[in-house]
């Protein structure tokens, strides 16, 4: 199967230490990039600059083989981002924080139903989003997933704040946006269990 | 060329180098600035309007210049540090701006002394170059500002390089504002169409210390840089084994 | 999945929908909005308090003492420009879009126009009558402020960009901000004195419009480049 995302000597430094340094991975379409480690090994950190949020101090990470710096843009619409904070409004309706990423990025809110279904939110339409519990904020952001059509998931311990059920279900969404050819990197201190071809990174 | 460059820019080449251009810059600026003084203030004839007075200028107009100077070469050098990820350019605007906050609060002083006996106050409003100096030290203290509240050095360069190069764009539009504003100060002294205006035995001093300065400034930026760039690269191998050779060969 | 074809929103459509957010926004929590509003009519208010009622001197100083008001106004609201979207993981979303980072930068300076700038030009009649400012002068004002208004969302947009997250970023904010306002406040001030005396105005507002065109052009580019930086 066609490399998908790729990581050449990757190294970070944060301030005087050295968070990772001659990193490699190539990921497949189909494939899970488990990236683990303890608190403050880098991490989010790893994620982001993956995003091009964060400069790496040597290596690049390249898409379909081109490198990310010199095609941003059909990069960035491959990409959804999903963080620590949930990246929404507060004073904002589900809906309407929802109709902004369709600005942002190619995503539609034509099965919108479906998916606040099956995401267990659909009851939560009209409230502004600071009045929905953490978990459910969780949910919201994995909406944002769900109406993009980005091939690539960065999820950074995409677990928090999630029950039982919902934990199952982030599972089962990877899974299946894996099936579709999707790839997933995801950051968790801990370990998973999923039925997909997984590739592991383990920072210290 | 681009090698001699790309040579130039390793923070170890750099040090060894900028140790043997220093003592030259060093005695070249004494030199003219002794001569600039001497001359300026012994052998110059007396302004027919201003007196003894105008003597002044050998110290205002060359900081003044300076501190337009060192803004050039810190928005320069910034610029190529947020373009070409040079750290030597960013160590070098790091260490210019301090300075060009000087000679700006020097060129003001001056300013406000000379200004003293030619206006009878210490402080002109309707003089646009005074101003436009006050300003200029505004954009210093900001520069200087950001960089501290900034703690993670590379990210101070690089956010600190795109205030100065916004700051670049700026300063023609405030001195243009600023001369509009007002008119009241005397025309520039030096170009002036059809020859400079003030006799040769003022003007020579005045170059001279004007080139005086420029080499006291590039030896201060030089002896600045080393120590930013030691400060910078304090974890690498080069500069543990300069500061203790001993340790590194046990 | 149609992975080969990404149907990236228009450039148009990108603008418009962070616009909207951030009215939403403002009309959600109207206070952000009207407290600027205060500040420039409490501010010119002062002035008279601080120098005495006296006619003569209040036509004289108005202009400047508006404009000053305005420029104060204007960067009391910079701050939180960027912070909200830092501070909510929004920033993020916003740099890791597909759409031209400057492009966002744009929309949400003219939102803040549009909150913050436009209130106040609409207000600035009210007070400058306070000051006994004349009709004539009173459209000359207002049109130095939506000229001068604008540059400053669009330059303010730079410095909230360099100072979002940081610590004292506020007062950093302004001293980044004001040296560089320098001009609008010199052309925006001045050319109201001038049609106060019933002097020519042209140069003054062409000046005025020519910066805002600058800052329009080169402004959000310089503003998305510091965000960048500072959202690492």
């Amino acid at each position: 199967m066609a490399e998908l995302l790729s990581g050449t000597d990757l190294s970070l430094l944060r301030g005087e230490r050295c968070l990772f340094e001659g990193l490699n991975f190539a990921l497949s379409a189909g494939e899970l990039l488990l990236v683990q480690g303890p608190n403050g090994s880098g991490k989010t950190c790893l994620l982001r600059s993956i995003a091009g949020l964060t400069g790496l101090e040597t290596g690049y990470i390249s898409w379909q083989g081109v490198p990310t710096e010199r095609d941003r843009q059909s990069f960035s619409a491959e990409v959804v981002w999903m963080a620590h904070r949930v990246g929404f409004k507060g004073d904002l309706t589900l809906i309407e924080n929802l109709r902004f990423e369709t600005g942002l990025r190619s995503a539609t809110l034509g099965g919108i139903d479906e998916i606040l279904a099956r995401l267990g939110i659909s009851r939560l339409t009209e409230l502004p989003l600071r009045c929905l519990s953490a978990g459910q904020q969780r949910r919201v952001a994995l909406a944002r997933m769900l109406i993009s059509d980005a091939r690539l998931w960065l999820m950074d311990e995409p677990f928090t704040n999630l029950d039982a059920a919902g934990q199952t279900l982030v599972v089962d969404l990877i899974s299946e946006h894996l099936a579709k050819d999707g790839a997933c990197v995801m950051a968790a201190h801990r370990e998973l269990e999923i039925s997909v071809p997984v590739q592991r990174i383990q920072l210290q | 060329m681009w090698k001699f460059l790309h040579k130039l820019a390793s923070p170890p080449h750099f040090y060894d180098l900028s140790a043997k251009i220093i003592p030259w810059f060093s005695v070249g600026a004494l030199a003219f600035i002794a001569y600039g003084t001497i001359a300026g203030l012994f052998f110059a004839p007396a302004d027919y309007q201003q007196g003894d007075a105008f003597r002044i200028i050998y110290v205002h107009v060359p900081a003044a210049y300076l501190s337009m100077l060192a803004y050039t070469a810190m928005a320069v050098s910034a610029g190529i540090g947020l373009i070409w990820r040079m750290k030597l350019a960013h160590a070098v605007a790091a260490a210019a701006a301090p300075l060009g906050a000087w000679f700006t609060f020097l060129a003001l002083a001056t300013g406000s002394i000379w200004g003293r006996p030619m206006w009878g106050t210490w402080w002109e409003w309707g003089d646009p170059r005074l101003t436009s100096e006050l300003i200029m030290l505004f954009l210093y203290f900001g520069y200087m500002a950001l960089r501290g509240a900034i703690d993670d050095t590379a990210k101070a360069d690089r956010a600190s390089a795109v205030l100065a190069l916004v700051g670049a764009v700026n300063i023609p539009i405030i001195h243009f504002s600023v001369e509009w504003w007002s008119s009241l100060h005397q025309g520039p002294t030096l170009v002036r169409e059809g020859g400079p205006a003030i006799v040769p035995a003022m003007m020579y001093p005045l170059l001279a210390m004007i080139i005086g300065f420029s080499l006291l400034f590039a030896a201060l930026l030089l002896a600045r840089v080393r120590s930013e760039v030691l400060y910078r690269e304090r974890r690498t191998h080069w500069v543990r084994k300069l500061l203790m050779p001993s340790e590194e060969s046990t | 999945m149609n992975s080969d074809e990404a149907k990236i929103p228009g450039l148009w459509h990108g603008l418009r929908s962070i616009v909207r957010r951030d009215l939403l926004l403002a009309w959600k929590r109207p206070g952000d909005m009207l407290n600027p509003l205060f500040f420039f009519a409490m501010v010119s208010a002062l002035f008279p308090l601080a120098v005495g009622p006296s006619a003569e001197q209040l036509a004289i100083s108005g202009p400047g003492v508006l404009w000053v008001a305005a420029l104060l106004a204007a960067l009391l609201s910079l701050n939180s420009l960027f912070l909200n979207d830092y501070e909510d993981g929004s920033l993020d979303q916003i740099i890791l879009s597909p759409q031209p980072l400057p492009l966002l930068a744009l929309g949400k300076s003219v939102s803040h126009w549009l909150v913050s700038g436009l209130p106040l030009v609409i207000v600035s009649p009210l007070v400058a009558m306070t000051f006994r400012m004349p009709v004539e002068t009173v459209g000359v004002l207002m049109v130095t402020l939506v000229f001068g208004t604008i540059s400053l969302s669009l330059l303010g947009s730079i410095g909230a960009a360099l100072t979002v997250g940081l610590n004292r970023g506020n007062a950093l904010l302004s001293l980044l901000i004001l040296p560089l306002a320098m001009p609008v406040l010199i052309f925006g001030a001045r050319t109201v004195s001038l049609a106060a005396a019933d002097d020519a105005v042209a140069a003054g507002i062409y000046f005025l419009a020519a910066y805002c065109m600058l800052a329009i052009t080169f402004a959000p580019f310089a503003a998305a480049a510091a965000l960048k930086i500072s959202n690492e």
